[in-house]
């Protein structure tokens, strides 16, 4: 193996001279005492490697040795992974604490998955069989998934099934097949394997558009600015407006197999939250404990920089991986502004020139690249699997002009800007419904939704020129216009999270209270003066209201939704024709449904 | 015997350069010129070529002054000596008491592992209503004060400091003025508060990188005392001095600057300091107050921006008072509902009706017709303004909650809170009308 010296410290960056080949982004650890600490190439010049070291460096001196590992930064994958709580270099933080106690002490690296833990294998391939990479050998059950103990990725070319092991119990380490490649030579398989977390896995046969709606049970999102399973989409938003209390709701009711949670240069007591709570919460598609189906990278701001760079691609590549297995894995990442930063802070260390507000020249590509790791593919055995990535953006001084957030408009499906106005009204999910967009289609007809977004808007408009003109300026038709806004605002667009009911609303029941929503937006109502106008108003919000307090199709859910209907009916004389239209199409696509 | 190198290369700034071998990341060396010794720590090594930030400043600095290495990082001494003491930011005393040696600890220890953290459920009791009642102050929580210059927030910090309920305070005064230092060190002295502080000071006339130690050094004693099972609350003013500082500092070492001069890695130092916040199991605790002065009272400025990012919440001290808009305290929502049941249901109706008021306020000054409601809530944002917003106001939670029942029933009809009608039947302080 390759050996080296140091001959340069600056920071967590370290000057290497190298007796031998060595490759980007090769790991190599750096002695200290009896510590070896892990650090990742990212320069090369001659027989000088650059070196970023994912530990403090507090302490490392000239001439300390250097080794080299030979392999790439990379993960292990295999049964096991879900659950778990790892950091950024995938060391799991609940087993170091037993070890260390309160502090992550330099240098240690623990096992990734448990090896005294045995699986229930069973074979899939027989003796003969020809097999490729990605390939199921076998299956143990994992939770509630059948996790498929598949031919290494890196595996090129043709292989033959020499051995498989019987159906029975093994570890993550033992051997439970042998193959043979075209030359020959014999490869052992067990059930983990380690793969590069900076190389996408492409072991698919095509990629298909993202079509399918991923499911938030956020109506604002659902209904106005869907996300598309396998697709992207960006949070955006100042410090306090809710960013990482969106995280969580998603995190929680998104429906999807599995969820990553990278929690990237963040707080670590937002993360403290998610572990303590998810294994008390169940998950109401499977009846087993949130924590079952999650996976928490966790690289909080006080841990050391190079492991934040490359907490994400860990998640990325435990997501790619669960992927390979038909699953629809959501990745949700907090926050992408860290990573970015991380990226500037190598960079500066690099002396790069560098572009605007010193981030590096890369800084859109890299960020390019990863989000076009999400996807919706067609696996080799045809089925379907999908990594959906939606990266939240902490974006200086709350500007959306800056370079992250520019970058990360650039490349996804979606976009959720949250705004300061709203979440200091406590209006929340405090998304501005009006800036915001999306590219993939969502469980309410498109015209439909634009029609509501358009009275929203023009409602605003509305209340703007009256701050101008006061109500006394405004006719009562504007008035109305800018009440039917404020409506939709706040018994739609808002949801309470604290509420049991209305923290999570199934599609179905949003495409049911959208139609109501529209009747009431196409009518025309018969009032007199602005003051009969606001009651009135005011009345049908608080019926709405409670009604988005009951239990879905529940009895109280059925008589208010009749009280509604009546209220409307009472006061309604003749409706909108284009609106009249789009609601008559909505409730034949429900009754056809 | 460490070797000693009279060949100072390169003098810039307060960054020296040397040449040297077998010197470690971090170490820190002693140098000896005309004007006396100072320390200085290893900032940068490049084959024999050892940087090194002297903590004094480079003034007076002669290419011919001896350097001398020691082998061992920044360390300080840790022991219940600490108390009632006043170092500077390199840990030597500044009150003419002895220096510390004994039991030698290193600062800018690692973090915390994060699945050691509990979800914080300690209130700490300010006896400030605004805190207190308002925006709670947990045990483990970091909070930013932002404020312009000008506002009494190192007032506000001394009172916290005298009235907190906690064992022991930790003040870090990074770039304090010197009036403000015998300011702290004078009420802490009369309000009795002395023995159970200690105080890490580096005023705006000592050298810069001094500074600099002052959160670390304040933190890892601070970290001692809590695994010792002591509950630690820690002030820090001012942090945008410290962030100042940095800036200086990166400058010197030819840093490509990312935003308005500062480093590109603001955010990660800053977050290393605050994140120190943390709630033991089994033992102490440190909680964090550090008043952040806001340039131009520029809340996007990136110290501030920063710190809110990393911080859990904020409180805002404008016109000498804490305002309740805009300041929160993110983690009040775990205690505020064990405190007492009208806590919640208060908090959340004397905000709306100050809000109410706000907005009489701006029609009245426009020139509007004030109604009767009008007039009350005139009446009320006075009160609330003298009896609850004051810094001066010094009083329990309970009485506090009193007070604000006092004020509703003294402006309102019960009926006009907006509170929930089983609240007002038991608090409500004139019964009969609720009757």
């Amino acid at each position: 193996m390759t050996k080296g010296k140091v001959i340069g410290v600056n920071g967590n960056m370290i000057s290497v001279r190298v007796d031998g080949e060595v490759a980007l982004n090769e790991v190599g650890y750096v002695a200290l005492g009896d510590k070896k600490l892990k650090s990742e190439v990212i320069r090369i010049q001659g027989d000088r490697a650059e070196m970023q070291v994912f530990e403090m460096t507090g302490g490392i001196g000239i001439n300390e040795e250097v080794e080299f590992s030979g392999e790439l930064l990379a993960v292990s994958v295999g049964p096991g992974l879900l659950g778990k709580v790892y950091d950024g270099l995938q060391n799991p933080l609940p087993e170091l604490a037993e070890r260390l106690g309160f502090f992550l002490d330099r240098g240690v690296y623990l096992e990734a998955l448990e090896s005294e833990q045995k699986w229930k294998f069973t074979p899939k391939v027989a003796v003969g069989d020809s097999v490729r990479q990605g390939d199921t050998v076998g299956t143990v059950p994992e939770g509630i998934f059948d996790h498929r103990v598949m031919v290494p990725f890196n595996f090129l070319g043709e292989y033959t099934v020499d051995w498989v092991a019987d159906e029975g119990e093994y570890t993550v380490h033992e051997k439970v097949a042998t193959v043979t490649d075209a030359k020959g030579g014999k490869h052992d398989l067990t059930m983990v394997f380690e793969w590069p977390v900076k190389r996408p896995i492409k072991v698919y046969s095509e990629r298909l558009r993202p079509e399918e709606q991923m499911v938030t049970k956020v109506r604002l999102i659902d209904t106005f600015i869907p996300v598309a399973l396998g697709g992207t989409y960006c949070i955006p938003g100042p410090f306090g407006a809710g960013k990482t209390v969106l995280q969580q709701i998603t995190s929680r009711n998104a429906e999807v197999d599995i969820v990553i949670v990278a929690a990237c240069g963040e707080r670590a007591g937002e993360v403290v939250e998610t572990l303590r709570e998810f294994p008390e919460l169940t998950d109401p598609r499977t009846g087993r404990t949130l924590m079952e189906r999650t996976v928490i990278i966790c690289n909080t701001s006080s841990m050391p920089v190079a492991a934040r760079e490359a907490s994400v691609y860990t998640a990325v590549t435990i997501a790619e991986y669960y992927r390979q297995m038909g699953l629809n894995v959501l990745l949700l990442a907090d926050s992408t502004s860290r990573w970015a930063q991380a990226m500037r802070e190598m960079s500066g260390r690099l002396e790069e020139i560098p572009g605007e507000e010193a981030f590096p020249a890369y800084l859109e590509s890299v960020i390019a690249a990863f989000y076009e790791r999400a996807g919706r593919v067609r696996l080799h055995d045809g089925n379907i699997g999908s990594v959906t990535i939606g990266g939240t953006v902490s974006p200086a001084g709350g500007n959306f002009e800056e370079p992250v957030t520019q970058a990360t408009l650039k490349v996804v499906g979606a976009f959720h800007g949250l705004s300061r106005e709203r979440s200091d009204a406590r209006k929340y999910p405090a998304i501005d419904p009006l800036d915001s967009w999306s590219k993939y289609e969502g469980s309410v007809d498109y015209d439909a939704t634009e029609y509501a977004r358009d009275i929203v808007f023009r409602g605003n408009e509305v209340d703007q020129m009256m701050k101008v003109v006061g109500e006394e300026g405004t006719s009562l038709e504007d008035y109305v216009l800018y009440l039917k806004g404020e409506f939709v605002d706040s018994v739609y667009m808002q949801q309470n999270a604290f509420d049991e009911i209305d923290r999570s609303v199934s599609v179905e029941r949003q495409r049911h209270i959208f139609a109501i929503l529209m009747k009431i937006l196409v009518t025309k109502f018969s009032v007199e003066s602005k003051e009969e106008a606001r009651h009135y108003f005011n009345e049908l919000r608080q019926k709405f209201l409670d009604y988005n307090g009951t239990e879905w199709m529940s009895d109280d859910f059925k008589s208010l939704e009749n009280e509604l209907e009546q209220q409307i009916s009472e006061r309604a004389s003749g409706a909108d024709e284009h609106g009249e239209k789009l609601l008559k199409s909505l409730t034949t696509e429900h009754s056809n449904a | 015997m460490r070797k000693v190198y009279s060949k100072i290369q390169a003098i810039s700034g307060n960054v020296i350069t040397v040449t040297a071998s077998g010197v470690r990341y971090g170490e820190l060396a002693v140098v000896s010129s005309r004007h006396g010794e100072s320390l200085a720590e290893v900032i940068r090594l490049s084959e024999e070529q050892v940087a090194l930030q002297v903590f004094t400043g480079g003034r007076g600095i002669s290419t011919g002054d001896e350097v001398r290495f020691l082998g061992h990082p920044m360390q300080i001494s840790f022991s219940d000596n600490l108390l009632g003491r006043i170092f500077d930011g390199s840990g030597r005393p500044r009150d003419n008491g002895p220096a510390l040696e004994e039991n030698m600890i290193e600062i800018g220890g690692p973090s915390v592992n994060p699945s050691k953290r509990i979800i914080p459920r300690n209130m700490i009791r300010t006896n400030i209503p605004m805190i207190d009642l308002f925006n709670t102050l947990v045990e483990s929580q970091k909070l930013p004060i932002f404020s312009v210059s000008g506002e009494p927030y190192n007032q506000l910090l001394a009172r916290i400091a005298m009235q907190a309920e906690v064992d022991m305070i930790i003040l870090g005064g990074i770039g304090l003025k010197y009036d403000d230092y015998l300011f702290f060190r004078d009420a802490l002295e009369e309000g009795g508060a002395m023995s159970r502080t200690i105080f890490f000071v580096h005023t705006a006339s000592d050298p810069i990188v001094e500074s600099l130690l002052v959160p670390d050094v304040s933190l890892a004693v601070a970290e001692r005392f809590a695994l010792k099972g002591k509950k630690v609350l820690v002030l820090l003013t001012d942090m945008t001095n410290f962030a100042d500082s940095m800036k200086e500092i990166a400058i010197t070492m030819e840093q490509v600057p990312s935003n308005r001069g500062y480093p590109g890695d603001l955010y990660s130092q800053l977050a290393a300091r605050y994140e120190k916040a943390v709630d033991f199991e089994g033992a102490g605790s440190i909680t964090t107050l550090a008043a952040t002065t806001m340039p131009g009272d520029d809340v996007t400025h990136p110290v501030p921006d920063n710190t809110g990012y990393i911080t859990e919440g904020q409180y805002y001290l404008r016109g000498g008072r804490i305002e309740p808009f805009g300041s929160l305290s993110r983690l009040k929502q775990l205690v505020n509902d064990k405190t007492r049941p009208d806590h919640r249901a208060l908090m959340d109706g004397m905000i709306k009706l100050y809000a109410a008021y706000k907005e009489s306020l701006e029609k009245k000054s426009m020139g509007f017709r004030m109604a009767d409601w009008d007039n009350k809530l005139l009446k009320y944002g006075e009160m609330f303004e003298e009896q609850m917003m004051d810094l001066s106001v010094n009083i329990t939670l309970e009485e506090a909650l009193e007070r604000g029942w006092e004020i509703l029933a003294d402006c309102f009809e019960a009926s006009e809170t907006g509170l929930r009608t089983e609240l007002l039947k038991q608090y409500w302080p004139r019964q009969e009308e609720t009757a």
